[in-house]
């Protein structure tokens, strides 16, 4: 069943992508699409029938083939299941199936091709590509494996960004996708060769076990020497810093929005920018072992929130403020990934997944109603043109500002998708930093996510018509193939935060269980390291079948709570979490103004977007022209385009202009010619001269060099 | 008493004269040939002189050989030359320079 789901997108692919002459056009949409939908068919009932404990250390692997057997490096292409795999296939197979549906209705016309041009079936082979590409970068069993997915998704990521071919500016984002990632793998390749030099292997399993030690390690690095874990540690977070479009690394990301909206909503809000949170998240062995680096980690994604978020609030094109929106979401699961809650990481990693492809598909359907107009400034007054998709953006508005009910807790917390994991990774924030740098970020930007949500909303769906009269009068309902992708995401945003709620952000034990992680009782609060240790090693470990105690948990008081600590060895389950890192539970124990806080900023941020927008819409042109120099730094995203084109670009570009026009064209190009064109013929000349044709000339050259010879022979040759 | 010596002078005395009939003649392609007919001989009375020098007879048979492929190498050159006049109407040395570079 994994390998079906693995290859069946594949398959789907090559189908799609070669034999769309034979079956047909619709055929071949039609195969890759239903491969698709088997895939994650398959995929749920993987997730929900995964027993980690019934499985070693909570992991299976399936072999699929021999790979590498060179030297002292030997390893399988292998498909690794555990609890983390299964969270990101059903995230990969159920979004990729819906865009897939989607991208019926969507790409049924295009202006960008000729009339009776054949893009359908290359559209959705590149899809299923890209679908297979990130299956196999989730389900690696070794880093190679991983390395191959990762690139896998880069070039996909290519080929659709760039879909558009005759447009300029998607060519040029396309390849501006592709460098900016290339400087994020260069980082992971680094990280990988590091990893095999110290410890032999690039299996996982080997990896993980050999972890302890390498904390005690160095590496020489450039001019000095390193602690191992945290220089690999912080190589591997460089290559997710470039995949997960965090704050450097960033600026592909809303430049990818050239691409088709199906695109956007599959690549760029759902899968492969969370490849970086999951490799975090599958490295979390090593992670644990690497203060440094999760430090800085937790600093750049609270810092990628609050710039993104600060950008999002005054972009103009409805695809980049949701653009900068994941952005910023990502930087949340940064946070909580590097704080050691990985499991939280995971969480809204798989929430976002559904509120933000549902964003992303619902902008596409205001985009598809407005003849594919995506300025939000001509839009507005769409609610009544477009009810459907209306109501379905406000859902995933609803979740994304973390709409739903503080403090009330029936076993969960009520509220909508995003309410639940935005708010446990605030909280884990609060909890990691002691109300620290990361957890402040996390607050303002959730205010300013809630702010520039409601403007997308207010500017798309209230007020009057601003933009072209025709274009509104004609404004209309997306198609079913459509919408029903929309419905289906809608169940995902409103449901998925509170029904696994236990199982990524419940009490350590639930999540240990669910992730399959040994865990241990801890005798007294804040048990110390040392006694967690001990009692990971003393006969007291619980593998995680309990459900008794389970269920008095979920009654229990809240004292209860720090009963449980995480224990076992890295390698031991899914995920990794030292004992004596107790964030998870100290989670929950925070204040209850700081449970507050994100509630009251998605309140903040709703009212001033509902003053600024439709009680006094003449606000935000007032404030741009009276906050001028602000604006501007805002609307040009921080000016990061301009200073690395000035810094970067430019000087880049000056360097190859001179190797090419001095270097090559000069000096390679110019000593080849010059001795091809001047030298050697000269010597031909000469030569020539030589051939006299005369016998009597060549026996006399003959005569002169026996001569040379003897002599010569006679003076230094010969026997001594 | 006649020695070594003066037979090997008198070789080293045809040898150097069929060179200079080699490279100085400008005219006759038959003397090139008879130039390097006595070049040949030259050798040959070499041979033959070290050969009683030395009472070793291998050098006179050798002498023989060389004898039997000069005369056959005299022949071949002759039907060259031939041809040659067949064709050009000339076997001036001059003019033998289709070989020229």
């Amino acid at each position: 069943m994994e390998t079906i789901i693995l290859f069946a997108p594949l398959v789907g692919a090559i189908l799609c992508g070669f034999g769309w002459k034979l079956i047909g056009e619709t055929a071949a949409q039609w195969v890759s699409t239903s491969l698709l939908f088997l895939a994650a068919f398959f995929s749920w009932i993987i997730f929900l029938t995964f027993d980690a404990s019934a499985h070693v250390n909570g992991t299976y692997t399936v072999n699929i083939l021999r790979w590498i057997e060179s030297g002292t490096l030997s390893t399988d292409w292998a498909i690794r299941m555990d609890r983390l795999t299964a969270t990101m296939l059903i995230v990969i197979t159920t979004v990729s199936a819906l865009v897939h549906l989607y991208s019926f209705g969507y790409m049924a016309h295009d202006d960008n091709f000729k009339e009776g041009e054949s893009y359908r079936p290359r559209f959705f082979a590149y899809l299923s590509f890209f679908t297979f590409s990130m299956l196999m970068l989730v389900t690696a069993d070794n880093l190679v494996q991983m390395f191959f997915g990762w690139e896998g998704v880069g070039v996909a990521s290519y080929l659709l960004i760039g879909f558009y071919y005759r447009k300029p500016t998607a060519n040029a984002a396309a390849i501006k996708a592709f460098v900016v990632n290339r400087v994020g793998d260069f980082g992971f390749a680094l990280g990988i060769f590091a990893l095999y030099m110290m410890t032999d292997s690039i299996r996982f399993t080997d990896i993980f076990a050999a972890i302890p030690d390498l904390a005690e390690q160095t590496i020489t690095f450039l001019w000095t020497d390193w602690n191992a874990a945290n220089l690999i540690a912080f190589l591997l977070f460089i290559g997710a810093m470039g995949k997960s479009a965090q704050l450097f690394l960033h600026t592909w990301l809303p430049d990818a929005m050239e691409g088709p909206t199906p695109v956007s909503a599959l690549i760029h809000a759902a899968t492969i920018v969370t490849a970086g949170v999951f490799l975090v998240c599958r490295m979390s062995p090593l992670m644990e072992y690497a203060p440094q680096a999760t430090n800085f980690i937790v600093f750049l994604g609270a810092s990628t929130a609050f710039f993104a978020a600060t950008v999002g609030l005054v972009q103009n094109d409805i695809k980049r403020v949701i653009a900068y929106s994941t952005c910023s979401q990502l930087g949340y699961m940064f946070v909580a990934a590097g704080l050691g809650a990985y499991s939280v990481a995971m969480f809204h990693l798989l929430t976002h997944a559904f509120f933000k492809a549902m964003l992303f598909l619902g902008a596409g359907s205001v985009i598809h109603a407005m003849h594919h107009e995506q300025d939000m400034r001509n839009y507005g007054g769409l609610r009544h043109k477009i009810p459907k998709t209306f109501a379905m953006m406000m859902i995933g508005t609803l979740a994304i500002t973390g709409v739903g009910i503080p403090l009330l807790y029936v076993g969960f917390p009520i509220g909508f998708a995003g309410f639940v994991s935005k708010d446990a990774i605030i909280e884990t924030a609060y909890a990691g930093t002691a109300g620290g740098y990361a957890f402040w970020m996390l607050v303002v930007a959730a205010l300013m996510t809630s702010f520039y949500s409601w403007r997308l909303m207010f500017m798309t769906f209230y007020g009057t018509a601003r933009g072209d009269a025709h274009t509104h009068e004609h404004a209309h309902e997306s198609p079913n193939s459509m919408m029903i992708p929309l419905y289906v995401l809608a169940v995902g945003a409103v449901f998925s935060g509170m029904v696994w709620y236990g199982s990524f952000f419940g009490h350590t034990d639930k999540v240990a269980k669910f992730f399959g992680v040994p865990y241990a009782e801890a005798t007294a609060h804040g048990d110390d390291a040392a006694h967690g240790e001990e009692a990971a090693h003393s006969e007291e470990v619980v593998t995680g079948d309990d459900h008794a105690e389970d269920t008095a948990h979920d009654a229990g008081a809240k004292e209860e709570e720090h009963h449980y600590n995480f224990a076992g060895t890295p390698g031991e389950g899914a995920i990794h979490v030292a004992p004596e890192n107790h964030v998870l539970n100290e989670a929950h124990e925070v204040p209850t103004w700081v449970k507050l806080a994100p509630f009251f900023a998605m309140l903040a941020g709703l009212g001033l977007a509902y003053q600024m927008y439709i009680r006094r819409p003449d606000w935000p042109h007032k404030l741009a022209t009276q906050q001028a120099p602000l604006y501007q730094f805002l609307l040009n995203k921080w000016y990061f385009d301009e200073i690395y084109n000035f810094a970067i670009i430019k000087p880049t570009l000056a360097l190859g202009r001179l190797l090419w026009k001095r270097g090559d064209t000069d000096t390679i190009d110019g000593g080849i010619n010059g001795l091809a064109l001047g030298i050697i013929p000269f010597f031909t000349r000469l030569a020539g001269r030589a051939q006299s044709g005369y016998i009597f000339s060549y026996a006399f050259a003959m005569v002169l060099g026996i001569a040379v010879m003897l002599t010569w022979m006679t003076l230094f040759g010969g026997a001594k | 008493m006649i020695g070594l010596e003066h037979y090997l002078t008198v070789a080293a005395a045809l040898f150097v004269i069929g060179i200079f009939g080699l490279f100085l003649n400008r005219k006759n392609v038959i003397i090139l040939l008879m130039s390097i007919e006595l070049m040949l001989l030259a050798v040959n009375i070499n041979l033959v002189a070290f050969s009683s020098f030395l009472g070793d007879l291998v050098g006179q048979v050798f002498t023989l050989f060389v004898l039997t492929v000069a005369a056959a190498e005299a022949a071949i050159g002759l039907a060259i030359l031939v041809c040659f006049f067949r064709n050009r109407g000339t076997i001036d040395v001059e003019d033998v320079n289709v070989m020229k570079g």
